[in-house]
């Protein structure tokens, strides 16, 4: 099953296309790493394949209208915004309010608080919280909303090494259980590790898609990073660790 | 969940009964009840329903309007130093009532007044939206409405500047205070279907306002259409502060404080503060212009100036609290 088909996805900022002609389906079951360099145009292409940045090309979410886009598809943004204090409970069912209403009791924000391991939290001011854990929250949030796809950008930006695998299996989890996932990721080796598939995005264009020993080669590494790696299977997974620069 | 709207709603009933029952007519309880309800006594009759009853009605509905369209612009713009008078309706109606009250046409003609100051309070949204774009964020709100307060103030300086009679000028700097004294029911007539419509505008905004909490994005995201969420609030502020300035003047500090001490006591969600600061708006609206009857009988005590007097101390009081609790 398809969760997000992209046609030609374009998206300009000023003359410069900071998303150029990017074409790509996502399929259910799919853990999908947004991989690239600052500036590759991550962000802006979840951005506008929500719809939240105008841009042309087809974006099969960006075609919904707003209240049925929220029951397709999740959104974790960048930036970690909580504005009032309010509990951690009431942050969380936030998510729950495109399919009714916002209701703390709502079983889902139960199931999301347990999956990111937050049920001690539940009543704490989310505000008076640390910034590693208002993000697991916030990750929480995005979960309650049960949607078959969920987009993440920069899901484990600042997490502790417990929390950033917690939050890489959940992700995987719930790939597993037949919704998608697309999380944009700045550590490969985490990458390489927990997702299905990896996208790299070079200067708003995708250069290379597939599964992540046939992205993470020695030549994409060079030209888009600018780095060597090191790889490894071991028998508890594939290992991939950046060793140095190549220019 | 503490019952903070029927604790509110009972405020406010007090108040609104007190409201009516304390004036310097001197009534007794019985009397004043009797004439409101039945039309007993033709002088009583005539200080409850055309006296007490409007400045009642009055004071209820623009402490209600300032308080919920206070809460709602905090909400939106995420910022707790928001109130109503940001997008420039305020200072636009108070300038169509000084531009009345300047020509005359006031004197003529005592609805003049209100109109003028409700066609200011129209001129501003069509500039406001011209300015800000009708899709636009709320930095290019916040912007257009400082730009806007700010050219409407230097237009009503300029008129005091320029006015030729003292006397005109020293109206309009007491309408400028606020007030609820000497209102008539034509007041109420005029004003109640816009703040009511704006009101009603408003108490719509509470899921998208809850949603704002996550950003921009994130609401959108979940579903929140956003220029419309703004459009709303514009409108919904301009239609209800602006009658409330019409008819009450330009009344500060209530549409800031309001949302703010209320705020803990509704778990800080947005939605649920949007009709708890209408009651409380109310409450405080209606027990500052008992205050203005009690505190100096003979002297017509401004509302805006005792709002103003009493909220200010009593906002550096809750930054005094907030800083010892952040630091």
């Amino acid at each position: 099953m398809t969760l997000l088909s992209l046609e030609n996805l374009t998206i300009r900022r000023g003359a410069c296309p900071v998303v150029d002609d990017v074409s790509l389906t996502i399929g259910a079951g799919e853990f999908i790493g947004l991989l690239g360099p600052n500036g590759a145009g991550k962000t802006s292409l979840l951005r506008g394949a929500l719809g939240l940045l105008p841009g042309t090309g087809h974006s099969s979410l960006a075609a919904l209208p707003p209240l049925a886009r929220a029951k397709a598809a999740a959104f974790l943004p960048q930036g970690r915004e909580i504005a009032w204090p309010v509990s951690v409970e009431v942050l969380v069912a936030l998510g729950r309010s495109p399919h009714g209403t916002a209701d703390p009791a709502d079983p889902a924000v139960t199931r999301a608080l347990v999956r990111m391991g937050l049920t001690s939290f539940r009543d704490r001011s989310a505000t008076a919280l640390s910034g590693g854990e208002q993000a697991r929250v916030l990750i929480a949030r995005a979960l309650a909303q049960e949607t078959p796809l969920l987009l993440a950008d920069e899901p484990v930006a600042g997490l502790d090494p417990e929390a950033q695998i917690r939050t890489m299996q959940v992700f995987a989890d719930l790939a597993a259980e037949g919704r998608g996932v697309v999380a944009s990721i700045h550590d490969l080796g985490l990458a390489a590790r927990h997702c299905s598939r990896l996208i790299l995005m070079h200067r708003g264009r995708l250069v290379a898609d597939g599964p992540p020993r046939a992205v993470l080669t020695d030549e994409t590494l060079a030209e888009v990073f600018g780095i060597r790696g090191f790889h490894a299977e071991t028998e508890d997974g594939p290992v991939f660790q950046p060793m140095g620069l190549v220019r | 969940m503490k019952p903070v709207l029927p604790a509110l709603a009972l405020l406010v009933a007090a108040l609104f009964a007190a409201s009516l029952l304390i004036g310097p007519a001197g009534l007794g309880l019985g009397d004043s009840l009797r004439a409101l309800f039945r039309g007993d006594g033709d002088a009583v009759v005539l200080v409850m329903r055309e006296i007490r009853l409007p400045r009642a009605i009055l004071g209820l509905l623009a402490g209600a309007v300032l308080g919920l369209s206070g809460a709602a612009m905090q909400g939106y713009l995420r910022n707790p130093l928001a109130e109503p008078g940001l997008i420039g309706v305020s200072s636009s109606a108070a300038l169509g009532a000084v531009l009345a009250l300047q020509t005359g046409l006031a004197a003529a003609l005592p609805l003049a007044l209100p109109l003028s100051a409700l066609t200011g309070a129209g001129l501003s949204v069509l500039l406001i939206l011209l300015l800000a774009g009708p899709r636009g964020g709320a930095l290019a709100l916040i912007l257009a409405g400082i730009a806007l307060s700010a050219l409407t103030s230097a237009l009503t300086s300029l008129v005091l500047n320029l006015s030729p009679n003292p006397f005109a000028a020293m109206e309009i700097v007491y309408w400028m205070m606020g007030s609820l004294a000497d209102r008539s029911m034509t007041h109420v007539w005029l004003a109640a279907p816009f703040m009511a419509a704006g009101m009603a505008a408003l108490l719509t905004l509470g899921r998208g306002l809850d949603a704002l909490t996550l950003g921009e994005d994130a609401a959108q995201s979940l579903g929140v259409n956003l220029p419309r969420l703004r459009l709303t609030l514009i409108l919904g502020t301009a239609a209800s502060v602006g009658a409330a300035v019409a008819v009450a003047g330009a009344v500060g500090f209530v549409g800031l404080v309001v949302p703010h001490l209320l705020r803990p006591l509704v778990g800080a969600r947005p939605s649920r503060l949007l009709p708890a600061s209408a009651l409380g708006g109310a409450a405080m609206l209606l027990a500052a212009d008992i205050a203005t009857r009690l505190v100096a009988p003979d002297q017509d005590l401004k509302l805006g100036v005792l709002t103003a007097l009493v909220g200010a101390p009593f906002f550096l009081h809750l930054i005094w609290r907030m800083r010892r609790v952040e630091a």
